[in-house]
């Protein structure tokens, strides 16, 4: 295979429920500080969630917003925060060169209940079911309403990956800037799911809905007591570039992308597969010419369901058991699921690792699984490993989906 | 509803839809999309609004009547006949 061009991160824009920026996040992160609290949706009633409280105006008007999706909001914020993270004038983008690509896990939902229930009250009479409705519910909408907001006319689709698609979002954008398709990209994935019903009520007939009396302790992977998922809505975004491009016009790198890969269990639709997740972070492992033992910290998908969590657990043990280096920690304890947007937000949380030389923990471990013991697990306090070079961040999702990302610190 | 009505009703939706615009100055004769963002998704949700808030069903041929608050109200005024206004729904 010829040598392809490195493929570097140099802006993020994010929107988590426990904070509206990569500072604010890492923060939370470190500091112990939970994005989930009491919740209530449509049918379901009184459930917990993840709730993002950033400022959709500050990129959007207030006409755009009621027209818009909630994912396409969200998308329009990371976009425009990781665009002017990564120092970049929206008046000199390269926009026909500009690639968008937004991770998934559903799309459409909200809208299609919203309009049956504002129909319902009419008697089902169709003359009440909105224009809007299938602009709103296109599959590219979020990267579409992103295209619009920013007036990038080069490609811009979304990416439906299930719960591995904000991973995806980030590798599509690399390989695009690899074969030489765009210049800029934007990569990463979101999530509106907390505005659906279906998902909630979906995730509790299949007994892998999260309850718990305090909304902070509800997501709590690998714990004895685990129960489920907390549903949360997010997004992140990455500017993506060629790192010579990056060079040229003298940007921050955050990190470089070195390795990923993506694989499929081919077994079951909702139930994961060890050796598969396994073969997924060795090929990501062997695109980035590392050994296992050559990661710093490893960013785990773990849900917080009984199986879920086992499985993943199982693979880890298998690949990095005989790392004595490797870190393991979970973001999804202090969020909840953020469904599409959780590989690439995961990864955000772990990323200023590289400046400030810690790994934050998995919290809400009382009692650690027995089934989920994994060397270095990172619990309930923050580890300073004084420097960290590399991060393998991992995403699965339904029908089987596998993914794992590699990078590393800049100038490593 | 009156005259003042009407146009108080039309403008609440016009709000609604876009929030952004100022209505305050809106001339009765002009045409709405002359004076502020109007495109053709925002004239459907005016017509669906109506729908929603009035029960008034308006066919695609008739939506050229509502292009100023003067056609509005001429338009509009039979068929909001003995109805209340609704504003900030």
């Amino acid at each position: 295979m010829p040598e392809l061009p490195r493929i570097v991160i140099t802006g993020v824009g994010l929107a988590s429920p426990n904070g509206s920026s990569l500072p604010e996040f890492r923060q939370a992160l470190l500091s112990g500080r939970s994005g989930v609290r009491r919740y209530s949706v449509r049918h379901v009633g009184e459930t917990l969630a993840g709730v993002c409280e950033f400022d959709a105006l500050r990129w959007q008007k207030r006409k755009e917003l009621r027209r818009g999706t909630r994912a396409g909001s969200l998308g329009i914020y990371c976009a425009g925060e990781a665009l002017r993270d990564a120092g970049l004038e929206l008046a000199a983008l390269p926009r026909a060169r500009t690639g968008v690509y937004i991770g998934t896990t559903e799309h459409g939902n909200v809208e299609t209940e919203n309009q049956i229930h504002e129909v319902a009250q009419y008697q089902f009479d169709l003359s009440y079911w909105s224009h809007h409705h299938n602009p709103r519910t296109v599959a590219n909408n979020p990267a579409g309403e992103v295209s619009l907001a920013f007036g990038l006319t080069g490609p811009a689709y979304c990416i439906g990956a299930a719960c591995a698609a904000g991973n995806l979002g980030l590798i599509h954008a690399a390989q695009m800037l690899q074969l030489g398709e765009i210049d800029l990209a934007l990569g990463g994935g979101v999530s509106e799911s907390i505005h659906t019903f279906g998902i909630f009520a979906s995730f509790r007939a299949q007994g892998a809905l999260a309850s718990h009396a305090d909304p902070a302790r509800a997501s709590r992977p690998f714990d004895k007591a685990r129960n489920g998922i907390v549903v949360s809505e997010g997004g992140c975004l990455y500017v993506v570039e060629r790192l010579e491009d990056a060079r040229r016009r003298g940007a921050r790198v955050l990190a470089e992308l070195i390795g990923w890969a993506v694989n499929s269990d081919a077994a079951d639709f909702v139930l994961p597969l060890a050796e598969r997740q396994n073969e997924c972070m060795r090929a990501a492992l062997a695109r980035a010419r590392l050994e296992p033992g050559e990661i710093d910290i490893v960013s785990s998908h773990a849900t917080a369901t009984p199986l879920g969590d086992q499985q993943e657990c199982e693979a880890l043990r298998a690949v990095f058991g005989d790392s004595a280096r490797t870190r393991v920690n979970n973001t999804k304890s202090f969020i909840g699921h953020t469904m599409g947007a959780a590989g690439a937000l995961e990864l955000a949380g772990n990323l200023p690792s590289f400046q400030d030389g810690l790994v934050h923990p998995t919290i809400n471990v009382d009692e650690l699984d027995p089934a989920c013991e994994v060397r270095n697990l990172v619990l309930g306090r923050p580890q300073e490993l004084g420097r960290v070079d590399t991060l393998l961040n991992l995403s699965f999702g339904m029908l089987g989906i596998n993914s794992a990302v590699v990078v590393r610190r800049a100038g490593s | 509803m009156n005259r003042e009505e009407i146009i108080t009703a039309v403008k609440d939706i016009i709000h609604t839809i876009a929030p952004d615009e100022e209505l305050s100055n809106l001339a009765a004769d002009v045409r709405l999309r002359d004076q502020i963002e109007l495109d053709s998704m925002d004239f459907l949700d005016i017509v669906m609004e109506l729908r929603k808030r009035y029960g008034v069903q308006i066919p695609e041929e008739d939506y050229k009547e509502l292009a100023t608050l003067d056609g509005c109200v001429s338009y509009l005024g039979p068929k909001l006949q003995g109805k209340a206004l609704k504003v900030g729904v």
